[in-house]
């Protein structure tokens, strides 16, 4: 039998493949940050502060809608076509098979968080990442969080047409609260500290940090990572809790 | 190695097995062995204790009671080893859309210590047309080939068939039972579930018949269709032209009194027959809501 390494590789390399495949969902996936930015770009255009603001927050919304949204949708799809239990019948270690998806997400928050740096520098006048440490340990810590809560989301999934409504019944009120689209300081006080206990305004945080100058290095931002840190916590709690193999019985 | 030697003649062994799922007790005390190189049947109804009874040898789930050994191993631990010495085609279960037959089984081959040729493996299930194409464009019958398939590329010792042609049309069934009767001829063990009668007549080396998590009867198709008592069914048309049915386990007898009789008052038995019960007989008989 090959070595859980070997056999891993091998699995992502797979999901990779059959990602481009589906040719429209690809598409969207890298297409969806770039519409918001050049929306959001032409909308506060000049104005360098809210650029500022903007541009972290679509690098925000990236991780979490690859992570996230990606593994809900794909393990409830898998798990109701009974993917998983097929996969579970062969001797393939089911961390490998799960290590396998999580990498193929994590591949496109990096190819999404490439072209949101990109963008920043190319049009909006962010230059290149002033702190990049803190960049690539708040996406790190950012992908871990959602991709765990995202798997522990599924459970709660009852069936794949159920899945966008639940999805997005959580990915769009955190969007709209985190402060993806404006500066949280802007939200009323209630809201705002319902915002920084959940883990993408921490994220925007120190993404902020990381893309834009003179937010101060990671040294800033530690309270942040500590809350991603906590809700990565609850994410493996629950995913371990909750996770499933097979499709409910009707 | 550990556990992974019980015996050289037994695949199988299941004793006193036992599932409830709260209230419901969906398998009432099981027993059965299934002997290396034998297709082995369980028919039944649906909601008969089937699934339940192979999804606890499949290690999918956990039995509530009993003695259950798949290969010398409990499958209930899920050894890594017992996973790649057997193979399972489930009622229903999905297959990646976007890769093509080929590369999924070259994909699963991977995941065996001793895989079988992919292209070899192709052509038993049937699908050598079929090669390169994407699973999303199969029919339905095609994608319970390469369920079959994905089953076997893993040059299992054991294979599991859980309703292998439901939705099948004839002439696919046909063909999907000589790839099954193949397999005996490799020397692999089968545990067919069905509640197709023919298939099980077709196939199996001996049938348990389940209903209500219990098991009714247990032999080969053809002692269970004469047994029952070794019962005979003599039917005629009488007098008025009603059809009577008589069973009796001496139809030499019942026939001298009859034709006698018939004889005496100057008549004919139209539409005399003497049949033995088929499978499906008592099938139907064991299984009937009583």
């Amino acid at each position: 039998m090959p070595s859980n390494a070997a056999a891993l590789w091998r699995q992502y390399r797979f999901e990779r493949r059959l990602f481009w495949r589906n040719r429209s969902a690809a598409f969207f996936n890298f297409l969806l940050p770039l519409i918001f930015l050049a929306l959001f770009g032409a909308i506060v255009s000049g104005h360098q502060n809210e650029l500022d603001v903007i541009v972290p927050g679509i690098a925000g919304m990236s991780v979490m809608s690859t992570t996230f949204t990606a593994l809900a949708y794909n393990l409830t799809f898998m798990r109701e076509q009974g993917v998983l239990k097929r996969i579970r019948g062969t001797p393939l270690p089911s961390g490998v098979y799960l290590g396998g998806l999580a990498l193929n997400a994590v591949t496109n928050t990096a190819i999404q968080i490439a072209i949101v740096v990109v963008a920043g520098r190319i049009f909006f006048n962010l230059g290149w990442p002033p702190q990049p440490l803190t960049l690539v340990v708040f996406v790190l810590a950012g992908v871990a969080a959602f991709a765990l809560l995202g798997a522990s989301l599924s459970y709660a999934i009852p069936s794949f047409e159920a899945a966008p409504a639940v999805v997005n019944s959580v990915f769009v009120p955190v969007i709209l609260v985190s402060g993806v689209f404006f500066d949280v300081k802007h939200v009323p006080g209630f809201l705002r500290d319902i915002a920084q206990a959940l883990p993408l305004e921490p994220l925007i945080n120190g993404l902020t940090g990381g893309l834009v100058a003179g937010h101060g290095d990671i040294n800033h931002h530690l309270t942040a990572l500590a809350v991603i840190g906590f809700w990565a916590l609850v994410g493996v709690v629950l995913a371990v809790r909750g996770f499933s193999w097979e499709a409910r019985r009707a | 190695m550990i556990g992974g030697v019980a015996s050289v003649e037994t695949a199988i062994e299941v004793r006193d097995l036992r599932k409830s799922y709260g209230e419901l007790e969906a398998v009432r005390g099981i027993e059965f062995t299934v002997r290396r190189g034998e297709i082995y049947g369980l028919l039944g109804p649906n909601g008969a204790g089937k699934t339940s009874t192979v999804e606890i040898l499949e290690g999918y789930r956990e039995r509530s009671a009993g003695h259950v050994s798949v290969l010398g191993f409990d499958p209930n631990d899920r050894p890594r080893e017992l996973r790649a010495r057997v193979g399972i085609v489930l009622q229903s279960s999905g297959i990646y859309n976007y890769a093509s037959v080929a590369e999924s089984l070259s994909h699963f081959a991977h995941f065996y210590p001793h895989p079988r040729d992919v292209d070899e493996v192709i052509e038993l299930a049937g699908l050598t047309e079929k090669r390169d194409a994407r699973a999303r464009t199969l029919s339905g019958g095609q994608r319970r080939r390469l369920d079959l398939a994905l089953a076997l590329v893993g040059d299992p010792e054991l294979i599991f068939l859980d309703e292998p042609t439901t939705g099948f049309d004839p002439a696919a069934r046909r063909g999907a039972w000589q790839t099954i009767r193949s397999l005996r001829e490799l020397g692999k063990t089968v545990l067919l579930t069905t509640h197709y009668l023919d298939e099980a007549q077709e196939l199996a080396d001996r049938v348990a018949i389940i209903k209500g998590g219990r098991i009714l009867a247990e032999g080969s198709p053809s002692e269970l269709g004469v047994g029952g008592g070794s019962r005979y069914r003599v039917a005629y048309a009488n007098g008025d032209g009603d059809p009577t049915v008589i069973e009796t386990d001496d139809p030499t007898r019942l026939l001298h009194e009859l034709t006698g009789a018939a004889l005496a008052r100057g008549e004919q038995l139209r539409s005399l027959s003497v049949t033995r019960p088929s499978l499906e007989d008592i099938y139907l008989e064991l299984t009937a809501d009583a």
